[in-house]
Protein backbone atom coordinates (compact mmCIF):
# COMPACT_ATOMS: atom_id res chain seq x y z
CA UNK A 1 0.00 0.00 0.00
CA UNK A 2 1.29 3.46 -0.86
CA UNK A 3 3.23 5.18 1.90
CA UNK A 4 1.82 8.47 0.68
CA UNK A 5 -1.75 7.59 1.59
CA UNK A 6 -3.21 8.77 4.87
CA UNK A 7 -4.46 6.05 7.23
CA UNK A 8 -8.12 6.82 6.45
CA UNK A 9 -7.36 6.82 2.71
CA UNK A 10 -5.58 3.49 3.06
CA UNK A 11 -8.73 1.84 4.42
CA UNK A 12 -10.87 3.50 1.77
CA UNK A 13 -8.45 2.46 -0.95
CA UNK A 14 -8.50 -1.15 0.28
CA UNK A 15 -12.28 -1.23 0.02
CA UNK A 16 -12.35 0.47 -3.38
CA UNK A 17 -9.58 -1.81 -4.58
CA UNK A 18 -11.63 -4.91 -3.82
CA UNK A 19 -14.66 -3.43 -5.56
CA UNK A 20 -12.54 -2.60 -8.60
CA UNK A 21 -10.97 -6.08 -8.73
CA UNK A 22 -14.40 -7.72 -8.45
CA UNK A 23 -16.11 -5.25 -10.76
CA UNK A 24 -18.58 -4.20 -8.09
CA UNK A 25 -17.97 -0.46 -7.85
CA UNK A 26 -20.72 2.09 -8.48
CA UNK A 27 -19.99 4.87 -11.00
CA UNK A 28 -19.20 7.28 -8.21
CA UNK A 29 -16.89 4.80 -6.46
CA UNK A 30 -15.17 3.99 -9.75
CA UNK A 31 -14.53 7.71 -10.28
CA UNK A 32 -13.14 8.00 -6.73
CA UNK A 33 -10.91 5.00 -7.32
CA UNK A 34 -9.65 6.33 -10.68
CA UNK A 35 -8.79 9.63 -9.02
CA UNK A 36 -6.77 7.82 -6.34
CA UNK A 37 -4.88 5.87 -8.99
CA UNK A 38 -4.17 9.05 -10.93
CA UNK A 39 -2.90 10.72 -7.80
CA UNK A 40 -0.81 7.71 -6.73
CA UNK A 41 0.24 5.75 -9.85
CA UNK A 42 2.19 3.27 -7.68
CA UNK A 43 -1.18 1.91 -6.51
CA UNK A 44 -1.82 0.57 -9.99
CA UNK A 45 0.79 -2.13 -9.45
CA UNK A 46 -0.98 -3.14 -6.27
CA UNK A 47 -4.23 -3.38 -8.16
CA UNK A 48 -2.63 -5.65 -10.76
CA UNK A 49 -1.32 -7.92 -8.00
CA UNK A 50 -4.79 -8.28 -6.50
CA UNK A 51 -6.26 -8.90 -9.93
CA UNK A 52 -3.78 -11.73 -10.32
CA UNK A 53 -4.74 -13.17 -6.92
CA UNK A 54 -8.37 -13.19 -8.00
CA UNK A 55 -7.45 -14.70 -11.34
CA UNK A 56 -5.69 -17.53 -9.51
CA UNK A 57 -8.35 -18.22 -6.87
CA UNK A 58 -11.18 -18.05 -9.40
CA UNK A 59 -9.62 -20.79 -11.44
CA UNK A 60 -9.06 -23.14 -8.50
CA UNK A 61 -11.70 -25.82 -8.28
CA UNK A 62 -12.50 -28.65 -5.91
CA UNK A 63 -12.50 -32.19 -7.19
CA UNK A 64 -15.93 -33.49 -8.11
CA UNK A 65 -17.07 -36.37 -5.89
CA UNK A 66 -18.47 -39.57 -7.44
CA UNK A 67 -21.78 -39.03 -9.22
CA UNK A 68 -23.50 -41.40 -6.79
CA UNK A 69 -22.93 -38.79 -4.07
CA UNK A 70 -25.37 -36.51 -5.90
CA UNK A 71 -27.73 -39.38 -6.69
CA UNK A 72 -28.04 -40.30 -3.01
CA UNK A 73 -27.85 -36.77 -1.62
CA UNK A 74 -31.59 -36.07 -1.34
CA UNK A 75 -32.35 -39.62 -0.21
CA UNK A 76 -29.99 -39.19 2.75
CA UNK A 77 -31.66 -35.93 3.71
CA UNK A 78 -35.13 -37.48 3.35
CA UNK A 79 -34.10 -40.38 5.61
CA UNK A 80 -32.72 -38.00 8.22
CA UNK A 81 -35.91 -35.93 8.21
CA UNK A 82 -38.00 -39.08 8.54
CA UNK A 83 -35.81 -40.45 11.32
CA UNK A 84 -36.00 -37.12 13.13
CA UNK A 85 -39.79 -37.39 13.21
CA UNK A 86 -39.52 -41.02 14.37
CA UNK A 87 -37.17 -40.00 17.19
CA UNK A 88 -39.59 -37.28 18.37
CA UNK A 89 -42.50 -39.77 18.47
CA UNK A 90 -40.30 -42.36 20.19
CA UNK A 91 -39.13 -39.81 22.80
CA UNK A 92 -42.69 -38.67 23.54
CA UNK A 93 -43.72 -42.32 23.99
CA UNK A 94 -40.78 -42.97 26.34
CA UNK A 95 -41.56 -39.87 28.38
CA UNK A 96 -45.20 -40.93 28.81
CA UNK A 97 -44.19 -44.47 29.84
CA UNK A 98 -41.43 -43.33 32.23
CA UNK A 99 -43.71 -40.76 33.88
CA UNK A 100 -46.47 -43.36 34.27
CA UNK A 101 -43.98 -45.93 35.60
CA UNK A 102 -42.55 -43.49 38.12
CA UNK A 103 -46.01 -42.51 39.28
CA UNK A 104 -46.98 -46.15 39.77
CA UNK A 105 -43.68 -46.90 41.53
CA UNK A 106 -44.14 -44.03 43.98
CA UNK A 107 -47.75 -45.05 44.54
CA UNK A 108 -46.82 -48.67 45.31
CA UNK A 109 -43.90 -47.68 47.58
CA UNK A 110 -46.17 -45.45 49.64
CA UNK A 111 -48.88 -48.15 49.78
CA UNK A 112 -46.46 -50.98 50.72
CA UNK A 113 -47.10 -51.77 54.45
CA UNK A 114 -44.08 -54.05 54.92
CA UNK A 115 -41.53 -51.49 53.80
CA UNK A 116 -39.91 -49.48 56.60
CA UNK A 117 -40.51 -45.76 56.56
CA UNK A 118 -36.79 -44.96 56.22
CA UNK A 119 -36.55 -47.17 53.09
CA UNK A 120 -39.62 -45.43 51.65
CA UNK A 121 -38.03 -42.02 52.26
CA UNK A 122 -34.74 -43.19 50.72
CA UNK A 123 -36.38 -44.52 47.52
CA UNK A 124 -38.57 -41.43 47.16
CA UNK A 125 -35.51 -39.17 47.66
CA UNK A 126 -33.63 -41.03 44.89
CA UNK A 127 -36.60 -40.66 42.51
CA UNK A 128 -37.06 -36.97 43.43
CA UNK A 129 -33.33 -36.34 42.90
CA UNK A 130 -33.36 -37.94 39.44
CA UNK A 131 -36.42 -35.90 38.43
CA UNK A 132 -34.84 -32.63 39.69
CA UNK A 133 -31.59 -33.43 37.85
CA UNK A 134 -33.46 -34.12 34.60
CA UNK A 135 -35.47 -30.89 34.89
CA UNK A 136 -32.29 -28.94 35.68
CA UNK A 137 -30.42 -30.32 32.65
CA UNK A 138 -33.43 -29.70 30.39
CA UNK A 139 -33.72 -26.11 31.66
CA UNK A 140 -29.99 -25.51 31.12
CA UNK A 141 -30.18 -26.87 27.56
CA UNK A 142 -33.15 -24.62 26.88
CA UNK A 143 -31.30 -21.59 28.26
CA UNK A 144 -28.20 -22.33 26.16
CA UNK A 145 -30.38 -22.77 23.08
CA UNK A 146 -31.89 -19.33 23.63
CA UNK A 147 -28.67 -17.46 24.36
CA UNK A 148 -25.85 -19.20 22.48
CA UNK A 149 -25.27 -17.44 19.16
CA UNK A 150 -24.56 -20.76 17.52
CA UNK A 151 -27.84 -22.23 18.64
CA UNK A 152 -30.06 -19.75 16.80
CA UNK A 153 -30.06 -22.06 13.83
CA UNK A 154 -28.01 -24.95 15.14
CA UNK A 155 -28.87 -27.37 17.86
CA UNK A 156 -25.72 -29.01 19.08
CA UNK B 1 -33.99 -14.97 -16.11
CA UNK B 2 -32.85 -14.23 -12.56
CA UNK B 3 -36.40 -13.06 -11.78
CA UNK B 4 -37.85 -16.34 -13.09
CA UNK B 5 -35.47 -18.25 -10.83
CA UNK B 6 -36.53 -16.12 -7.86
CA UNK B 7 -40.24 -16.60 -8.58
CA UNK B 8 -39.68 -20.32 -8.89
CA UNK B 9 -37.74 -20.45 -5.62
CA UNK B 10 -40.39 -18.32 -3.90
CA UNK B 11 -43.17 -20.70 -4.92
CA UNK B 12 -41.08 -23.73 -3.93
CA UNK B 13 -40.50 -22.27 -0.48
CA UNK B 14 -44.20 -21.56 -0.02
CA UNK B 15 -44.90 -25.20 -0.86
CA UNK B 16 -42.18 -26.37 1.55
CA UNK B 17 -43.73 -24.25 4.28
CA UNK B 18 -46.92 -26.22 3.74
CA UNK B 19 -44.98 -29.44 4.31
CA UNK B 20 -44.41 -30.42 0.68
CA UNK B 21 -41.30 -32.64 0.78
CA UNK B 22 -41.28 -32.98 -3.00
CA UNK B 23 -40.83 -29.21 -3.32
CA UNK B 24 -38.06 -29.36 -0.75
CA UNK B 25 -36.29 -32.07 -2.76
CA UNK B 26 -36.25 -29.69 -5.76
CA UNK B 27 -34.84 -26.93 -3.57
CA UNK B 28 -32.16 -29.26 -2.19
CA UNK B 29 -31.17 -30.52 -5.63
CA UNK B 30 -30.83 -26.93 -6.86
CA UNK B 31 -28.51 -25.99 -4.00
CA UNK B 32 -26.72 -29.21 -3.02
CA UNK B 33 -23.54 -28.77 -5.08
CA UNK B 34 -23.05 -25.22 -3.93
CA UNK B 35 -23.69 -26.30 -0.34
CA UNK B 36 -21.32 -29.25 -0.50
CA UNK B 37 -18.45 -27.33 -2.12
CA UNK B 38 -18.81 -24.41 0.30
CA UNK B 39 -18.66 -26.82 3.25
CA UNK B 40 -15.72 -28.58 1.62
CA UNK B 41 -13.89 -25.27 1.37
CA UNK B 42 -14.51 -24.57 5.03
CA UNK B 43 -13.80 -28.00 6.49
CA UNK B 44 -11.33 -29.48 4.03
CA UNK B 45 -12.91 -32.91 4.36
CA UNK B 46 -15.24 -34.66 1.89
CA UNK B 47 -17.03 -36.68 4.58
CA UNK B 48 -17.54 -33.68 6.86
CA UNK B 49 -18.71 -31.50 3.97
CA UNK B 50 -21.24 -34.11 2.91
CA UNK B 51 -22.48 -34.75 6.43
CA UNK B 52 -22.66 -31.09 7.48
CA UNK B 53 -24.27 -29.84 4.28
CA UNK B 54 -26.95 -32.55 4.56
CA UNK B 55 -27.43 -31.86 8.25
CA UNK B 56 -27.89 -28.17 7.46
CA UNK B 57 -30.61 -29.05 4.92
CA UNK B 58 -32.40 -31.14 7.56
CA UNK B 59 -32.24 -28.26 10.05
CA UNK B 60 -33.35 -25.80 7.38
CA UNK B 61 -36.37 -28.01 6.64
CA UNK B 62 -37.31 -28.10 10.31
CA UNK B 63 -37.13 -24.29 10.50
CA UNK B 64 -38.53 -23.50 7.06
CA UNK B 65 -41.75 -22.13 8.57
CA UNK B 66 -39.64 -19.31 10.10
CA UNK B 67 -38.03 -18.44 6.79
CA UNK B 68 -39.02 -15.20 5.09
CA UNK B 69 -39.76 -16.38 1.57
CA UNK B 70 -38.78 -13.00 0.10
CA UNK B 71 -35.15 -13.74 1.00
CA UNK B 72 -32.87 -15.98 -1.02
CA UNK B 73 -32.90 -19.53 0.28
CA UNK B 74 -29.18 -20.11 -0.01
CA UNK B 75 -28.17 -17.03 2.00
CA UNK B 76 -30.44 -18.20 4.85
CA UNK B 77 -29.35 -21.82 4.50
CA UNK B 78 -25.71 -20.72 4.49
CA UNK B 79 -26.07 -19.21 7.97
CA UNK B 80 -27.05 -22.65 9.28
CA UNK B 81 -24.29 -24.35 7.32
CA UNK B 82 -21.54 -21.98 8.44
CA UNK B 83 -22.52 -22.37 12.09
CA UNK B 84 -22.32 -26.13 11.72
CA UNK B 85 -18.98 -25.88 9.92
CA UNK B 86 -17.45 -23.52 12.47
CA UNK B 87 -18.73 -25.70 15.32
CA UNK B 88 -17.17 -28.66 13.58
CA UNK B 89 -13.85 -26.88 13.08
CA UNK B 90 -13.86 -25.79 16.71
CA UNK B 91 -14.55 -29.28 18.02
CA UNK B 92 -12.53 -31.25 15.54
CA UNK B 93 -9.61 -33.06 17.07
CA UNK B 94 -8.48 -34.81 13.95
CA UNK B 95 -6.78 -33.04 11.09
CA UNK B 96 -8.53 -32.40 7.84
CA UNK B 97 -7.11 -33.81 4.68
CA UNK B 98 -4.72 -31.55 2.96
CA UNK B 99 -6.53 -29.12 0.66
CA UNK B 100 -4.18 -30.08 -2.15
CA UNK B 101 -5.76 -33.53 -2.02
CA UNK B 102 -9.30 -32.22 -2.45
CA UNK B 103 -8.61 -29.57 -5.00
CA UNK B 104 -7.89 -29.56 -8.65
CA UNK B 105 -6.41 -26.57 -10.29
CA UNK B 106 -6.76 -25.65 -13.91
CA UNK B 107 -3.21 -24.48 -14.29
CA UNK B 108 -3.11 -24.18 -18.03
CA UNK B 109 -5.84 -21.60 -18.07
CA UNK B 110 -4.11 -19.16 -15.77
CA UNK B 111 -0.43 -19.40 -16.48
CA UNK B 112 0.80 -15.95 -17.31
CA UNK B 113 3.51 -16.17 -19.93
CA UNK B 114 4.93 -12.76 -19.03
CA UNK B 115 5.74 -14.02 -15.55
CA UNK B 116 7.27 -17.19 -16.95
CA UNK B 117 6.44 -18.89 -13.66
CA UNK B 118 6.23 -22.37 -15.14
CA UNK B 119 10.00 -22.28 -15.53
CA UNK B 120 10.50 -21.53 -11.86
CA UNK B 121 8.19 -23.96 -10.15
CA UNK B 122 6.82 -27.10 -11.71
CA UNK B 123 3.08 -27.46 -12.00
CA UNK B 124 2.61 -29.99 -9.23
CA UNK B 125 4.58 -27.88 -6.79
CA UNK B 126 2.60 -24.83 -7.85
CA UNK B 127 -0.67 -26.61 -7.24
CA UNK B 128 0.52 -27.66 -3.78
CA UNK B 129 1.60 -24.13 -3.00
CA UNK B 130 -1.74 -22.63 -3.97
CA UNK B 131 -3.81 -25.08 -1.97
CA UNK B 132 -1.49 -24.80 1.01
CA UNK B 133 -1.96 -21.03 0.91
CA UNK B 134 -5.75 -21.44 0.91
CA UNK B 135 -5.56 -24.04 3.69
CA UNK B 136 -3.39 -21.86 5.88
CA UNK B 137 -5.87 -18.97 5.88
CA UNK B 138 -7.90 -18.42 9.03
CA UNK B 139 -11.40 -19.99 8.66
CA UNK B 140 -13.07 -16.57 8.30
CA UNK B 141 -10.56 -15.53 5.65
CA UNK B 142 -10.96 -18.80 3.80
CA UNK B 143 -14.71 -18.44 4.02
CA UNK B 144 -14.77 -15.07 2.27
CA UNK B 145 -12.47 -16.32 -0.51
CA UNK B 146 -14.63 -19.42 -0.98
CA UNK B 147 -17.82 -17.37 -1.19
CA UNK B 148 -16.46 -14.72 -3.52
CA UNK B 149 -14.02 -16.52 -5.77
CA UNK B 150 -15.04 -20.16 -5.64
CA UNK B 151 -18.81 -19.65 -5.41
CA UNK B 152 -18.82 -16.38 -7.36
CA UNK B 153 -21.31 -14.74 -5.02
CA UNK B 154 -22.00 -11.00 -5.27
CA UNK B 155 -21.07 -8.72 -2.34
CA UNK B 156 -24.76 -8.19 -1.54
CA UNK B 157 -25.37 -11.92 -1.37
CA UNK B 158 -22.30 -12.47 0.82
CA UNK B 159 -23.34 -9.61 3.12
CA UNK B 160 -26.78 -11.22 3.53
CA UNK B 161 -25.25 -14.63 4.15
CA UNK B 162 -22.83 -13.34 6.77
CA UNK B 163 -25.31 -10.84 8.17
CA UNK B 164 -22.90 -7.91 7.90
CA UNK B 165 -22.59 -4.69 5.85
CA UNK B 166 -21.10 -4.78 2.33
CA UNK B 167 -18.19 -2.62 3.55
CA UNK B 168 -17.27 -5.33 6.03
CA UNK B 169 -17.36 -7.93 3.25
CA UNK B 170 -14.96 -5.82 1.16
CA UNK B 171 -12.71 -5.20 4.11
CA UNK B 172 -12.57 -8.90 5.04
CA UNK B 173 -11.92 -9.80 1.45
CA UNK B 174 -9.05 -7.34 1.30
CA UNK B 175 -7.48 -8.83 4.43
CA UNK B 176 -7.91 -12.37 3.13
CA UNK B 177 -6.41 -11.56 -0.25
CA UNK B 178 -3.59 -9.63 1.39
CA UNK B 179 -2.70 -12.71 3.45
CA UNK B 180 -2.94 -14.85 0.34
CA UNK B 181 -0.73 -12.42 -1.58
CA UNK B 182 1.95 -12.71 1.10
CA UNK B 183 1.77 -16.49 1.08
CA UNK B 184 1.91 -16.62 -2.71
CA UNK B 185 4.76 -14.15 -3.02
CA UNK B 186 6.94 -16.93 -4.39
CA UNK B 187 4.31 -17.80 -6.97
CA UNK B 188 4.16 -14.23 -8.17
CA UNK B 189 7.95 -13.97 -8.19
CA UNK B 190 8.00 -10.81 -6.13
Amino acid sequence: MSKFLKKSDTHRFAILLMGAVDGELTEQEQFEFDQLILKHPELKKEMQQYQKIKEVTQTMKFKQPHTEVWDKYWLNIYNRIERGIAWIIFSIGCMILITYGLFKAVESIIAEPQLEIIIKIGILAVIAGVVILLVSVARERLFIKKTDRYSKEVQR
Amino acid sequence: MEDDKDVNEHSLILKCQQGDKQAYSVLVKKNMKRAYFTALGLTGSHDSALDLSQDAFVRAYRSIHKFDSDRKFFTWYYQILRNLCFNHLRDRARHARSFSEIGEYELNSIVDSSQNTSDQIDQKEKKELLWQAIESLRPQEREIIILKDFQDMAYKEIAESLDCPIGTVMSRLYNARKTLKKKLARYFNE
